[in-house]
């Protein structure tokens, strides 16, 4: 089962891109969904495509990695893509049949689509492959400052996502390990009628969140009594810090910004 | 049902940058009606083993037979039923697998999922909970209600109501206090004696070692180190010492004695076995002493 999510996890290295701030590395992916948009030509994509490959490098990390985070969405993206290509009509028309059309503007757009999905989904394997989830946690902190303005409770959402980020892979043990105990007392998990299938969950489910309340509990206790009293007057252990680096990362997307803007 | 191990390997998560190797070259029989105890370091392949005893985990290599069943690398995950009902397994820390609303409908869960009629199931529900030392009124009252020893005694009746030919415990009393550890034990041994139950238990007690089981398998590494009756495992302190393992009390103070003269024809493993061997190593003196 654990197979399967690569997506969304941490690789620990020593590459530049891991020692990046991760606030820059969260801001720069979100940037980088937003320039892509920028992009609608071959010369565009392409350099786009090359931009990724260089920052894919640059982590060290083997790239059959982030061609598997590309893996369960493919399906999706096919999807996508082929109703692109289908229901797109303009330019040259090789074949119709009723609405459908294969035109070179539908298989064009299909193919910038697929670039598309590809490139962002590379550039945030690379921010979860490259970043420990409780530095994006910090990150997100960091970011949300702003909001206390408006009172937005920015302390208690950040020490929810560190503590549902840190829970994540305890709780995946914990269902690898019921749904196991349960397949020993003779439940078939994917087997059957949907009907059959939604039955096996049950004796996953209440177990799970049973010890889900039983694990809050003790950890709000065990929280209390080390003097946990809220967000007000804490101080912080993890320190994020801006380098030199960072300030080359936001450097060399404003060029792409810029190279974008020429190319398109 | 002899449960063999050939050549077994099995690596977690293959082909992902997690990659680890849990086991390797596994060669290992555990026979019919044995009470066999497993023994080794945090982290020695312990549980992973017991997985493969009733294929919740298929090897990555080699073979293991459960009776007459050869499971392989390819061996298909359906139709493994059979297997799981005659191999019950009591996994750590049982009691988080309980769900119904009450303890009758868990405890008849199992049978039930092996095409045991409920009312039958439901017989069986009460005859184990008497056996693992519940009272009858425990069994409308919901799981949830219960004490952590309850409700880990329950868990256990939910699989011996399966009515297995193989028990597995991974460390069934850990989290217990002393008499519900003793009081778990006795029961798995008196399945063991009367009712012919093969057991495999993983522990790192050793005293439940000594006490209860006929054959100790000792793992580390991934690998099984020995293979031998507890006399012959515990007989050397400093070997185990190395592994990283305990010796039973006992043993320990047997060694003591060894270091300051003493002689034992066999290593004593109980405190009756103790007392035995010394009682005629006492210096004559003293006894003469106490005559007059």
């Amino acid at each position: 089962m654990s197979n399967k999510l690569l997506l969304g996890r941490f690789i620990p290295g020593d590459s530049i891109v891991h020692r990046l701030d991760p606030r820059v590395k969260l801001l720069m992916s979100f940037y980088f969904v937003g320039i892509i948009f920028l992009a609608d030509n071959w010369q565009t994509y392409l350099f786009l495509f090359l931009f990724t490959m260089v920052a894919i490098l640059l982590t060290k990390i083997k790239l059959g990695f982030f061609i598997k985070g590309v893996r369960p969405l493919i399906w999706l993206i096919l999807f996508t893509v082929l109703l692109q290509m289908l229901f797109s009509s303009g330019g040259t028309v090789y074949w119709s049949w009723g609405p459908i059309v294969i035109s070179s503007y539908g298989v064009v757009n299909g193919i910038y689509i697929f670039m598309r999905f590809v490139l962002i989904i590379f550039m945030s394997t690379l921010l979860t492959l490259t970043t420990p989830p409780l530095s994006l946690a910090d990150a997100i902190e960091s970011l949300l400052k702003p909001l206390k303005v408006i009172h937005f409770p920015v302390y208690e959402v950040a020490l929810m996502l560190s503590i549902a980020l840190r829970f994540v892979p305890t709780l995946m043990d914990e269902t690898e390990k019921i749904m196991n105990a349960q397949r020993a007392r003779g439940v078939d998990f994917g087997e059957g009628n949907i009907f059959q299938q939604m039955r096996a969950i049950v004796p996953l489910l209440i177990p799970l969140f049973v010890s889900s309340f039983n694990r809050a509990e003790d950890l709000a206790t065990a929280m209390e009594a080390r003097g946990y009293q809220g967000g007000e007057g804490r101080s912080k252990y993890r320190v994020l810090s801006w380098q030199l680096a960072d300030n080359l990362t936001i450097l060399a997307f404003a060029l792409v910004t810029v190279v974008l803007v020429i190319l398109r | 049902m002899d449960i063999t191990f050939k050549d077994v390997g099995y690596t977690y998560q293959v082909g992902t940058p997690f990659e680890s190797r849990a086991l390797h070259e596994i060669n290992l029989t555990l026979r019919d009606h044995a009470f066999t105890a497993i023994i080794g370091h945090t982290g020695s392949g312990k549980s992973t083993l017991v997985q493969h005893l009733n294929a919740l985990l298929k090897p990555t290599s080699g073979t293991v037979t459960i009776g007459d069943r050869v499971i392989t690398p390819e061996t298909n995950n359906k139709n493994l039923k059979p297997i799981r009902q005659k191999v019950g397994m009591v996994f750590q820390f049982p009691e988080s697998q309980l769900f119904e609303e009450t303890v009758a409908k868990d405890i008849a869960f199992g049978p039930m999922n092996f095409g045991v009629s409920e009312e039958e199931s439901l017989k069986r529900a009460k005859e184990m909970v008497q056996l693992v030392g519940l009272k009858d009124a425990v069994l409308e009252r919901s799981p949830f209600d219960l004490s952590g020893g309850q409700m880990r005694r329950v868990a256990i009746a939910g699989v011996l109501a399966m009515k297995p030919e193989v028990l597995i415990l991974d460390e069934p009393t850990a989290g217990l206090d002393p008499e519900g550890r003793r009081d778990i034990m006795g029961m798995v041994q008196r399945l063991h004696q009367e009712n012919q139950l093969t057991v495999i238990l993983i522990t790192h007690l050793m005293e439940d070692v000594a006490n209860y089981a006929d054959q100790v398998v000792v793992m580390e590494n991934g690998g099984v180190v020995k293979v031998g009756t507890p006399r012959e495992v515990f007989s050397n302190v400093q070997w185990l010492r190395d592994k990283q393992l305990g010796v039973p009390e006992t043993a320990a103070f047997a060694d003591q004695l060894i270091k300051k003269g003493f002689q034992f024809k066999q290593m004593p493993l109980t405190e009756t076995e103790l007392a035995d061997e010394l009682l005629p190593q006492l210096p004559q003196a003293g006894r003469n002493d106490n005559v007059e």
